[in-house]
């Protein structure tokens, strides 16, 4: 029983040096990109008496002569092949659809889904009318991006066995911009638990997974055995180091997370999130990705 | 309010963790979030306060105006309360959706605050005929969860900062009564908050209860109980909500954390709000874009 309560401070982000000087092309809006009337005006751009000029904050990107803005706070643009974690919000005919946090919500169709009992099953009627037993309401899922819609809606697959309905663990949702692209974005962390760091901002933390019955349900088996207290706080751990990264702007990835993780060993949890606390673990964090940058 | 979807399996890994006293942001059961509150944050009011209790962030403003008294009470002054819910805080609050939540806060608000917890009769001017009336206008900026006790610490911290200007009241030839401000800024009353009592949100989830429960963790929960407990560890209130049915006995075992748990934010509560006074303008003002 605590209740810690205490003055506002202002704000400041724990920037080292070298990740402020690499800011050439970082803009806010107003700010005049060129002055040269020779580029094709992009997303996130406009003319102000002939200088093109961003309307969003956010990092510049040149296509030859086309000039882009990509706005660092925004929502979810999917690409094929990303990897999201999104909740199940209706079930429709043959489809569901998913909360990815982009404009739109995404689909995830009867077809694209491994449904238990092997990879060439037909899809019969009967299976249409049992689609709230594979995945109903509210239930989270990792998912893969198939195709895009031309209206930016993005339509999912999940036929993979990595893929799925996800079972007991911690959602925890931040901003994309902060996700780092990476070849795999399914991590089991030596510190033992399991991270599915989702492109479109939505972490999934978990017990790391031991037997293998589950992959033979095809995805829908969902173990409601109580997870160990252990397991459970190297999970709560994990989920305070990530909100301390992303409220100091950390590019998530297993590396950051993972040295956050070990930085903030000598406190308490719940400490984590205190100020000053969140300050110490992401500087120290910092450190120890520049050096092993080298 | 707003609501959060959260799958089954999501809630059975909340229960577990509340039955084994580790919830998922790594608290216990009966531990709070941390607390930020700054007072005198708008300066058009005469005391005003700031929480943030998470991602809850609420805004406190109270006006001091001169009014009737009630007329069953004709020597004291008396609260009133206003809850608006922006539509910044959740999308369910825009138009009017965010009323039907306001009505009920203003509502419980008044019931905690008007009885026993102020000294109503220092508020009285003249018997029967001025009293000061305090006009208590919340705004919800956002809702992550245990509204009730993020704002009344605020509502406390808010009458804490209070300045009520002095009075003088003169009798004019024909006896007509004349009230006269005091034109000295500094010349004021301050309200004694010692009896201010605090609102502790018990949420019941499983076969324990949690204290400042987060939106997840109120979405496994089917009933809580509010205490309104002041610093000695009296409750003043208590009140029910939510659909689900309680047993007569969790019942009293979360009345007995809640008044546990309420007597010990008094004590820190005071304490910055005195070190905050102590400053005075050495105070670094933060304010909303800090």
């Amino acid at each position: 029983m605590a209740a810690d309560m205490r003055l506002p401070t202002l704000r400041k982000t724990v920037a080292l040096s070298e990740s402020t000087s690499d800011r050439k092309n970082l803009v806010v809006p107003g700010d005049v990109i060129t002055s040269d009337t020779g580029f094709m005006r992009g997303h996130g751009t406009y003319v102000d008496e002939d200088k093109l000029t961003a309307s969003v904050a956010g990092e510049v990107q040149r296509v030859d002569k086309l000039i882009c803005v990509r706005p660092l706070k925004t929502r979810f643009n999917g690409e094929v092949g990303d990897v999201v974690v999104g909740r199940i919000t209706e079930v429709q005919q043959r489809r569901w659809k998913v909360e990815t946090n982009s404009r739109l919500d995404s689909v995830l169709l009867l077809s694209s889904v491994n449904l238990p009992g092997g990879e060439l099953r037909r899809r019969s009627a009967e299976d249409e009318l049992t689609m709230r037993e594979y995945l109903q309401e509210g239930d989270l899922i990792s998912a893969e991006v198939q195709s895009v819609f031309s209206d930016g809606a993005l339509s999912l697959h999940t036929r993979s066995l990595k893929y799925g309905k996800l079972g007991q663990g911690v959602l925890v949702q931040l901003s994309p911009s902060l996700i780092k692209r990476q070849k795999t974005h399914f991590h089991n962390l030596p510190c033992g638990a399991s991270i599915i760091l989702g492109n479109n901002g939505f972490v999934w933390l978990y017990p790391t997974p031991g037997g293998l019955d589950e992959e033979e349900a095809g995805g829908f088996y969902t173990s409601l055995e109580p997870v160990s207290v252990s397991d459970r706080e190297v999970i709560s751990r994990l989920r305070n180091c990530l909100l301390a990264l992303a409220a100091h702007k950390v590019l998530l990835y297993d590396t950051s997370v993972l040295y956050c993780y070990e930085s903030s060993l000598q406190h308490q949890v719940k400490n984590i999130l205190k100020p000053e606390v969140m300050e110490e673990v992401v500087m120290l964090t910092q450190h120890k990705l520049l050096e092993q940058e080298g | 309010m707003a609501t959060v979807q959260v799958s089954e399996a999501e809630k059975v890994y909340i229960l577990h963790g509340i039955r084994d006293d580790l919830r998922a942001d790594g608290r216990g059961c009966e531990d709070y979030r941390h607390m930020e509150i700054e007072t005198d944050v708008v300066s058009n009011t005469d005391g005003s306060a700031r929480v943030t209790l998470g991602h809850t962030a609420v805004l406190v403003g109270i006006k001091a105006e001169i009014g009737k008294p009630r007329p069953l009470v004709p020597n004291e002054g008396y609260l009133e309360f206003f809850v608006d819910c922006s539509a910044n805080a959740t999308p369910e609050f825009e138009g009017r959706g965010g009323e039907e939540l306001g009505i009920e806060l203003s509502n419980m608000l008044y019931k905690v605050f008007n009885k026993h917890c102020l000294d109503l009769r220092s508020l009285c001017i003249s018997e029967g005929e001025h009293c000061w009336l305090l006009y208590v206008d919340v705004l919800l900026l956002q809702c992550d969860g245990n509204l009730y006790d993020a704002i009344s610490v605020a509502v406390k911290a808010a009458l804490f900062n209070t300045k009520i200007p002095r009075v003088h009241i003169s009798a004019d030839e024909d006896g007509g009564k004349e009230i006269e401000l005091s034109d000295d800024p500094y010349d004021c009353m301050r309200v004694d908050v010692e009896n201010v009592p605090c609102i502790v949100t018990l949420c019941k989830i499983g076969h324990r209860h949690v204290v400042d429960a987060t939106l997840q963790e109120k979405a496994c929960s089917v009933a809580s109980v509010l205490v309104s407990v002041t610093h000695s560890g009296s409750v003043t209130c208590t009140r029910k909500v939510g659909g689900g049915s309680l047993d007569p006995e969790s019942i009293f075992e979360m009345i007995e954390a809640g008044k546990r748990v309420g007597k010990s934010l008094h004590a820190p509560l005071m304490k910055l709000l005195q070190q905050e006074e102590s400053l005075g303008k050495r105070r670094q003002k933060v304010g909303f874009l800090g």
